[in-house]
């Protein structure tokens, strides 16, 4: 397992250097003078020497690239066009928020994913198969956008059981340490906060876990089946086993692994495609971060953003990979 | 002659596939014996496995479904038992066998692992108890190396090995009946002897029946004491091992000894039987291998066959001995066409 975790974390080298070539020439693939670019048609040759100055665009790819690898090495992902700020600093928190949400996304996602894919395999033509798979088409093919609407109209406007927006009363902040806000407040032993925290957390948890709950639902489900039907569940209960053992320790631990697959793969896109969803319930994440650098043509950012979310992605992947290898022996190590 | 063990009867086998009804297991009666070795022989297709699986009530349902028919264990009727009733029964009372040894262990789970939950669902023990009882099973079945083996996964061992596993699961709560559904067929001929063996020990040792299916006469000859010809869902002769291989009588049986290899004779060219096993199908007439049998002649094709029941409790079910049907073909005393 060490053997097969240290050839796994190896085989990131590459890919990481392949991300950084990516994220460094975003800049250099728009057509035309980036410095220009960056500035609009209206700016002064001595405005985008400047800026070529202060961004080294003036020098060579080679070292160039060099110095901006050299830069990620230390933690510095450069500094902000727009606000002149370091965006080490301004994405940690928006960082945190994101992975905050997905978390919290995944877990209701996940927990009731399996469970109804379960039991709908289990009950196999049941109602409650057909209520669940029903549901779970639903739910794929619901844009997210307006479950996000309904869920603020319902829970937010009409019954107020929930806030609609961000991620703590904004009369009363929280003073952030990890920037994770239910561990801060946990960190400041503060009960309020934390629930504060979590209602803020409910209603855009459920806009962005549906659809992965969806696909989990039903991949488990389908899995599931595939499994039920093999030799060695027959052996199972050929020992005279009950459902409960075949179900929850031989088909399910079987079954999982493409499961882990989609919700890993889920996980990278909650991560980077949360766009929307952070916009409308105004949540302070890397999405909308990556998002406002767009528009201000704030270039730094954007390639900070992409390096950042991309790096999230492969460590997910390395995740999934691991775990496989921890379920299933015959994976080599 | 005492209560059988294990006695079949009359079972239909039912599975709706492409909303067709096919019976593949077509009203088939068994005995077995304490202490007995019996065969079920046929072709693959013949309905042998749906009839163990009828036995230990595990046909997939849906599309399978057993829609008539008496399964009796010692004196009970497993068609009415519940569930929770067959649990207690299943791995316990009679254990199974089955085909594919390199499929069916659970391949994420270790052989302790697997061993030490058949014998916990039945033996209220300890695990480490419990995983002494699984090294001494691995050891029984001739498994080299058994305290260590039993912390391997299934792929780390070859198919013979996986069976031996297979077989000390299905000894470790001493069952009075094992089924064995081709047991050897997916292994190398000098494993399959080895098989075989602990096989014949454990019947000699402790009695255990056996049903012993296969589609090798070979493997019935070295093997059984009874031994039941099925072809297409439906038994179609049935004898002691010595009767039916000197002298078989169905038309079919006939064929099936005919394809065996034999190093004595000088024949180039392996026989084998014209033509393919047909569908069972419900709404078929005549017997199901008329259109295989050289010596088919017009109630084949017109009516169902009856199992005819000669001396010495053989059974056979074909025209040819019926003493009415038969003066167009042969005659039971004409021996022209063995
Ligand atoms: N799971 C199943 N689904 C549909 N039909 C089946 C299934 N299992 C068996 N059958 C039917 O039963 C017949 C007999 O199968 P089986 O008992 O496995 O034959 P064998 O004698 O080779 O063991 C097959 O020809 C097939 O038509
Ligand atoms: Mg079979």
């Amino acid at each position: 397992m060490l053997a097969y975790t240290s050839r796994r974390l190896l085989m990131l080298v590459p890919v990481l250097f392949g991300m950084t070539v990516i994220t460094f020439s975003i800049i250099h693939l728009i057509p035309g003078n980036p410095a220009q670019t960056i500035l609009g048609e209206t700016a002064t040759e001595e405005a985008i020497s400047n800026l070529e100055e202060t961004m080294g665009l003036n020098r060579n790819y080679f070292i160039q690239y060099t110095a901006y690898v050299g830069d990620l090495l230390q933690g510095d992902l450069g500094t902000s066009l727009r606000t002149k700020a370091s965006i080490t600093t301004e994405i940690g928190p928006r960082l945190a928020a994101t992975i905050e949400l997905t978390f919290f996304a995944m877990i209701f996602a996940v927990f009731i994913g399996i469970n109804a894919g379960i039991i709908s395999a289990w009950k196999q033509n049941s109602w409650f198969d057909f209520l669940a798979m029903v549901f779970a088409l639903v739910g794929v093919s619901m844009p997210v956008f307006w479950l996000a609407l309904m869920e603020q109209w319902l829970f937010a406007q009409e019954l107020g059981w929930l806030p609609a927006y961000g991620r703590q009363e904004s009369r009363d902040p929280i003073d952030p340490i990890t920037h994770f806000y239910v561990i801060d407040s946990i960190l400041h032993m503060d009960m309020k906060q934390l629930i504060t925290s979590l209602k803020h957390l409910v209603l855009p948890s459920i806009a962005l876990g549906t659809i992965p709950m969806a696909i989990i639902a039903r991949m488990t489900r389908s899995s599931m089946l595939e499994v039920m039907k093999s030799d060695y569940v027959r052996t199972i209960k050929a020992k005279g086993s009950g459902q409960f053992l075949v179900i929850y320790k031989h088909a399910l631990k079987n079954s999982i692994i493409p499961v882990l697959t989609v919700i890993g793969l889920q996980v990278g896109v909650l991560l980077g495609g949360a766009i929307l969803t952070e916009t409308i319930f105004s949540w302070p994440g890397i999405g909308r971060y990556v998002y406002e650098a767009i528009n201000y043509r704030d270039y730094p950012v954007i390639q900070s953003g992409i390096l950042v979310i991309a790096f999230l992605f492969v460590i997910i992947n390395l995740i999934v990979d691991l775990l496989y290898a921890f379920i299933d022996p015959r994976i080599k190590y | 002659m005492p209560e059988p063990i294990l006695s079949v009867q009359d079972l239909h086998t039912h599975f709706l596939t492409d909303n067709k009804e096919v019976p593949a297991v077509d009203g088939v009666s068994i005995e077995l014996h304490k202490g007995e070795v019996v065969g079920i022989v046929g072709e693959s297709g013949c309905g042998k496995s749906v009839t163990s699986l009828s036995i230990m009530q595990l046909v997939p349902n849906p599309p399978g479904k057993i829609v008539k028919g008496e399964i009796k264990f010692k004196g009970k009727n497993l068609t009415y038992a519940t569930e929770k009733q067959m649990r207690k029964i299943r791995g316990n009372e009679i254990s199974m066998i089955f085909q594919e040894p390199m499929t069916s262990l659970d391949p994420l789970f270790t052989i302790g692992n697997q061993l030490i939950e058949a014998i916990r669902i039945h033996q209220k023990v300890s695990k480490k108890d419990a995983k002494n009882y699984s090294i001494e099973l691995l050891n029984l079945v001739g498994i080299p190396r058994a305290s260590e083996v039993v912390d391997e996964f299934p792929h780390q061992l070859s198919g013979g090995m996986r069976q031996r596993v297979m077989i000390a699961m299905a000894m470790s709560c001493d069952p009075e009946v094992l089924i064995a559904d081709e047991p050897t067929t997916a292994l190398d001929v000098t494993i399959q002897a080895q098989i075989l063996d602990l096989m014949r020990n454990l019947n000699k040792e402790k009695q255990t029946s056996i049903l012993l299916i296969t589609h090798d006469l070979g493997v019935v000859a070295e093997m059984c004491d009874r031994v039941v010809v099925m072809y297409s869902g439906k038994v179609v002769e049935e004898g002691s091992v010595r009767e039916i291989l000197k002298d078989p009588k169905h038309p079919y049986t006939k064929g099936l000894i005919r394809s065996l290899p034999n190093i004595r004779t000088t024949e180039q060219k392996l026989y084998s039987i014209p033509g393919t096993v047909m569908r069972p199908s419900l709404d078929q007439v005549g017997c199901r291998f008329a259109p295989r049998c050289e010596h088919s002649f017009d109630s084949c094709w017109e009516e169902n066959p009856k199992l005819l029941k000669q001396e010495s409790g053989r059974q056979v079910r074909c025209f040819l001995y019926d003493e009415e049907k038969s003066e167009r073909g042969v005659t039971s005393n004409d021996k022209s066409y063995t």
